[in-house]
């Protein structure tokens, strides 16, 4: 019997910002159901990857299936088709700072799904309170919102629309430890209560440990190491040891001018 | 050779530019016909660009309106010809000054914010967001701007254009004494559709101008805030730029015998 196939079957990928080369033909299959997280240095092209499966950049070659449909030179229509199975959680949250909290919550089921705003309201204040937010609030500007807080209404934004994908980008930059936790036990919960598959990247190891069942490390453009999170630690290769451990000596040098 | 190069290279890079906003602005008046249409935020930008632009329009077009009519009296009266104020006076407001000032002003009010928006939200990935969350970015940021860009433009331009002749007016009748009748008569006289016309066509070309290149310059902005500071400038300049150029373009497809 053939294994089942990946929800996210990444194959070749290479894109280029005029010579500089970010990445250098990725293979990597995320699992159906499955929680993928990709580590590796800032500037190896983690976030270049998410955006190339969303659509966002365009891959100078190379090939993305999801469920088996090739996305990559697909027309606008069509990417907005595919982009209805995606939740997104950007890096810094990039909510909406025209609208209130619950618009941004809202927003995927308003503009993507064509639901009326009296109803698409009180789904997005039970989005909220899943993230432990409260409906006072839901009429309150992101601006007014602290770190932690906008990350768990981008949070609730992402998973609105009951996703079938969902990506993480860095999601515990900027915040402190115990919130960093509390994200990352909610992304756990989110992700299994909806079946969903995440593809997440981050440098946090302690983000990589909690969210993770999968994880693959992108170094020189490629993914050099991929496995389940409870191999990591006997990866048997050292460049992923080197970055788990946080060690400046080592395979990977970072360019420091003197 | 090194000095053919460079201005080859100049010239391809200009030609590179122009392709980027043609597809640009193709691309965003297609998405202005094809639904979903977003009769909310076109609303919020009508408002914007129409009603919020009204006092800077209207002092613009009050003042230069008064200035015409005591600058053509001081000129026109080494001639004997002062009583051809009201005729300059109306001319000048509906045909050229209204357009072109109410072009200028909003161009300076509304494309910075509009480059200063898109650019903010470029920045800080809103833009990327919108694509995430199924939304098309050119159907719900440029098309709407457009939209309003073309409609309120004109609304503006003809209430200057009354604003502006009564500046005339004012100045004419109160500060140099002229029958206020007799002022008014000239310049319901003299005055023709197309010039009213001419105005407005203007008006609506200076309005596409002023969004597209708001939209174009913010939507991108690359770099944070300085590359923000960089869109706003670029949008204001390049739309003041393009409204004197196209004013004359549309002067001469009118007037020119």
């Amino acid at each position: 019997m053939s294994p089942p196939a990946p929800k996210i079957r990444i194959r070749g990928l290479r894109k280029a910002f005029g010579p500089k080369l970010v990445l250098d033909g990725i293979d990597l299959d995320v699992p159906d159901g499955q929680s993928l997280v990709v580590i590796g240095g800032s500037g190896t092209g983690k976030s270049v990857l998410i955006k190339c499966v969303l659509g966002i950049h365009t891959p100078d070659s190379g090939s993305i299936e999801i469920d088996g449909e090739e996305v990559t030179g697909l027309s606008a229509a069509e990417r907005e088709r595919v982009n209805r199975k995606f939740g997104m959680l950007f890096q810094g949250g990039a909510l909406f700072d025209s609208l209130p909290v619950w618009e941004n919550v809202a927003f995927g089921l308003i503009e993507g799904k064509g639901m009326r705003r009296e109803a698409a309201k009180p789904r997005a204040l039970v989005k909220l309170a899943q993230v432990g937010l409260t409906t006072e609030v839901a009429e309150l500007s992101p601006s007014e919102l602290s770190g932690g807080m906008q990350k768990r209404v981008a949070l609730a934004r992402a998973i609105a629309t009951e996703p079938e994908i969902i990506f993480f980008d860095e999601p515990t930059t900027g915040l402190d430890p115990i919130m960093a936790d509390v994200i990352n036990g909610l992304i756990r919960k989110c992700v299994r209560e909806l079946g969903a598959t995440a593809l997440s990247i981050t440098h946090d190891m302690a983000s990589v440990r909690k969210i993770a069942d999968h994880v693959a490390m992108l170094y020189g453009g490629r993914i050099i190491w991929s496995g389940p999170v409870a191999r990591l630690d006997e990866s048997g290769n050292a460049h992923v040891d080197q970055f788990i451990h946080g060690r400046a000596e080592g395979p990977i040098q970072m360019q420091v001018r003197n | 050779m090194s000095f053919l190069a460079q201005i080859g290279s100049v010239l391809l890079l200009f030609l590179a530019a122009s392709g980027r906003l043609t597809l640009f602005a193709l691309t965003g008046l297609a998405h202005c016909f094809r639904p979903p249409i977003y009769l909310r935020l076109i609303g919020r930008q009508m408002v914007d660009m129409g009603y919020y632009s009204l006092p800077v329009v209207g002092l613009t077009t009050l003042f230069s309106g008064m200035v015409l009519a005591l600058q053509t009296y001081t000129g026109f009266a080494r001639f004997n010809a002062e009583s051809a104020i009201a005729n300059v006076v109306v001319l000048s407001i509906t045909r050229e000054l209204g357009p072109v000032l109410a072009g200028l002003m909003v161009a300076g009010r509304i494309g910075a914010s509009m480059a200063a928006e898109l650019g903010t939200m470029r920045v800080t990935e809103q833009i990327d967001a919108l694509s995430t969350l199924s939304t098309n970015p050119f159907k719900y940021l440029v098309a709407p701007r457009l939209i309003a860009g073309v409609t309120m433009l004109p609304l503006l331009v003809l209430v200057g254009d009354v604003i502006g002749v009564f500046g005339g007016y004012l100045v004419s009748v109160y500060k140099l004494g002229f029958n206020a009748g007799i002022y008014i008569h000239r310049t319901l006289d003299i005055l023709e559709t197309q010039d009213v016309v001419s105005g407005l066509v203007k008006a609506a070309v200076f309005g596409f101008i002023i969004s597209l290149m708001g939209c174009y310059h913010g939507y991108n902005s690359r770099g944070g805030a300085q590359g923000v500071g960089v869109a706003t400038t670029n949008a204001v300049v390049s739309a003041a730029i393009l409204i004197l150029i196209f004013n004359y373009i549309i002067t001469e497809l009118f007037f020119a015998k």
